[in-house]
């Protein structure tokens, strides 16, 4: 394994055990910094598993093992010595089914900020603001920011989680397939964030829809059967890649 | 074939087995509900009846002979035989020539129920009567015994409302006094001690075992503190007087071995299993996926229990709180076992207190039947019935409208 100094987060001979159940083998891979990373895989290959292991969300499933190691920024975040609370607060997850939690769309996106201690009402006014922006939701839900988030749309809820996840100011974003519920307008609006949070993050992005991770992302990597069988630069898996099962599962005749 | 499956649907079959138990049920439920409503009714009209007595009776009180008359012997044809049964066992006084106004020695009783009478008859209560008393005919016999009994004639000095208002609880001595301040402030110290030691216990122990337990220990908690609640309070009560009090008097030095304090814990030990499982009911139905996307979000366990889970259960936290209350404030055997019993108009935490519901415990066994102090007992019952009332109608307004839609959404 080469040491590239200039990744952000690294996998290296990772492995999850759900009980009896070998979820993941062996996972070694790399991101850079500011790229977006698809990852995409037929249902139940541990594309979910790993994503979650990176925040280690996993901890709170039992009977759950780990072996190897995950690096962010070259420290293994499965060492002892690292605060989960402090992790998570670095490496923001916006989850498959949006989350709103039953309070204003204000507090959903201060909800980060409030943990982290943040009270100043102007200091919370300007990055909620801000965040909502950033997740192309300011202009829809700005009138009625102290109104219940369950009162949004499916795609807006969505946005808001985004905003959410956003307001706390992470360093590693991770989506588990983002869009999968969302129309295709909606989809658009949050492809189109993932662009431009580039440009501040470090994306992980989990999705079955291939022509969306083909353009979103930078490097994709294909999961089959709890294992990492390639990852390599989008084009690259999209055009040659180097395994018949990549090639067998994006041009649809398996998965 | 397709035909005969037509013509199979076509054909209607009577399903007499579901409409026999569709009518039963209906049946039973009907009439549960009719005899709650008929005991309200019956609480109410005996607690009416010391208001009644209380008023002035004098120029009004020869109409009201005729009327009496009247209207007892019609009462008393009809309803003879059911009369004696069900009301007046130990008194043969009427059996028709109690009516009759012009026995001189009978004026004065005939004096105090008929001003009662008139007030129920002839005023502003006409229209409700039909609805009260016609379902059952006996009850009109029922009534016009009720006042026939009252058998001293009372006639206080102050109105009743006055006597009521008063200070003190002193019902059977040479003037009654029937002040139902103590009882109120006994009542509202001992249910606030409950709650304030219940409230807490009580949500801290269901978020522990919605939250945090393991599924294992849950399993044993949860039907252990349920079993709590069907715990018999006479033995809770039995134990507060003997063992609580004297612990908390060695502890704390209490000039009363009996008190709010001892009676509140007393009644906190059977309102925590009730906030408890409405709490536990609560934040179980609230998504477990709030939890994952709080941590994720970098909450500890501690604060994604309290910034999230709790607020979105909080309408079932706060129902659970009122009915909490609603049990503290209805408990009878052991407000009456370990509170000291004691009506004092005193706020002290430490001090002697009475509920009302005690005081209808306790005294309406040897009450004198018909009396005033039947009647503000019964006028007791008619408050606390009021008060649970209000509690459930705040329960079922506030939390389920306003509080659900603050805290979910509209
Ligand atoms: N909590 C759990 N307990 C036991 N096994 C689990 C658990 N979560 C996932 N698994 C197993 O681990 C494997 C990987 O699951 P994972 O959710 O990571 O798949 P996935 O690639 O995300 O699938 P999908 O595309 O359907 O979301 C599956 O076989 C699944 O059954
Ligand atoms: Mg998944």
């Amino acid at each position: 394994m080469t040491h590239d100094a200039t990744a952000k987060l690294r996998a290296i001979n990772f492995n999850v055990h759900y009980g009896e159940k070998h979820a993941l083998h062996d996972i070694t891979l790399e991101v850079r910094p500011n790229k977006v990373a698809a990852l995409i895989g037929p249902s139940g290959c541990g594309k979910s598993t790993f994503l979650r292991s990176i925040n280690r969300m996993n901890d709170v499933i039992e009977g759950v093992k780990t072996s190897g190691s995950i690096e962010i920024d070259g420290v293994n975040v499965y060492d002892s010595y690292v605060d989960v609370v402090e992790l998570r607060k670095r490496v923001g997850m916006v989850f498959q089914k949006s989350i709103p939690f039953p309070k204003s769309i204000y507090e959903n996106v201060a909800f980060g900020l409030r943990l982290a201690g943040n009270t100043a009402k102007s200091e919370l006014d300007e990055i909620v603001e801000q965040s909502l922006k950033r997740a192309a939701l300011w202009g829809e839900v700005s009138d009625r920011l102290d109104k219940s988030a369950m009162g949004l749309s499916g795609g807006q809820q969505q946005r808001l989680c985004i905003a959410r996840a956003i307001a706390v100011n992470p360093e590693i974003l991770l989506m588990d397939e983002p869009c999968s519920a969302l129309d295709p307008i909606s989809t658009a609006k949050i492809e189109e964030l993932i662009e431009d949070l580039k440009s501040s993050y470090t994306i992980i992005i989990v999705t079955h829809n291939m022509q969306q991770a083909a353009r979103v992302s930078d490097v994709t990597g294909f999961f089959y059967m709890g294992r990492l069988v390639e990852m390599d630069r989008t084009r690259t898996i999209f055009t040659s890649p180097a395994q018949k099962e990549t090639e067998d599962y994006i041009t649809g005749r398996f998965g | 074939m397709q035909l005969q499956d037509k013509r199979l649907f076509r054909k209607k079959r009577p399903r007499y087995g579901e409409i026999a138990i569709e009518w039963s049920i209906r049946v039973v439920s009907s009439v549960s509900i009719l005899v709650i409503v008929l005991i309200f009714l019956f609480v109410f009209r005996e607690a009416a009846g010391i208001f009644n007595s209380a008023t002035e009776a004098g120029s009004t009180l020869q109409t009201i002979e005729a009327e009496t008359a009247g209207k007892s012997e019609i009462h008393t044809s009809d309803n003879d035989d059911l009369k004696p049964e069900i009301y007046n066992p130990d008194s043969g006084i009427e059996t028709g020539e109690a009516p009759p106004a012009n026995l001189l020695p009978d004026l004065q009783v005939a004096t105090t129920e008929a001003s009662g009478k008139s007030e129920i008859h002839t005023s502003d209560d006409d229209d409700l009567k039909p609805e009260i008393y016609n379902p059952d005919s006996g009850e009109e016999a029922v009534e016009s015994l009720i006042s026939d009994i009252s058998d001293k004639p009372l006639q206080p000095s102050k109105s009743i409302w006055q006597n009521l208002a008063g200070e003190n609880w002193q019902p059977i001595s040479e003037e009654p006094k029937f002040g139902v301040t103590p009882l109120i402030i006994g009542t509202v110290k001992t249910t606030f001690t409950a709650i304030a030691i219940a409230a807490p216990l009580g949500i801290l122990a269901a978020m522990y075992v919605a939250l945090f337990a393991h599924r294992r220990l849950r399993e044993i908690i949860k039907p252990f503190i349920e079993i709590l609640a069907g715990f018999p309070s006479v033995v809770i009560g039995f134990f507060c007087l003997m063992t609580v009090a004297s612990i908390l008097q060695d502890t704390f030095g209490f000039d009363y071995r009996l008190n709010s304090i001892v009676g509140g814990l007393g009644l906190a030990i059977t309102v925590v299993p009730i906030i408890f499982t409405i709490t536990e009911d609560a934040l179980s139905a609230v998504p477990k996926s709030y939890r994952e996307a709080a941590l994720a979000l970098g909450a500890t366990e501690w604060e994604a229990a309290f910034r999230l889970m709790l607020p979105a259960a909080m309408p079932g936290v706060i129902a659970a709180v009122l009915l909490g209350i609603g049990r503290a404030f209805g408990e009878t055997m052991i407000a009456l076992m370990a509170t000291g019993n004691a009506p004092l108009a005193e706020w002290n935490l430490a001090a002697p207190a009475r509920t009302l519901a005690a005081t209808i415990g306790a005294e309406m066994g040897e009450v004198i039947w018909g009396s005033t102090h039947y009647g503000v007992l019964f006028f007791l019952g008619a408050l606390l019935f009021l008060v649970s009332f209000a509690i459930n109608l705040l329960t079922e307004v506030f939390v389920r409208r306003r509080l659900a839609k603050k805290f979910q959404g509209s």
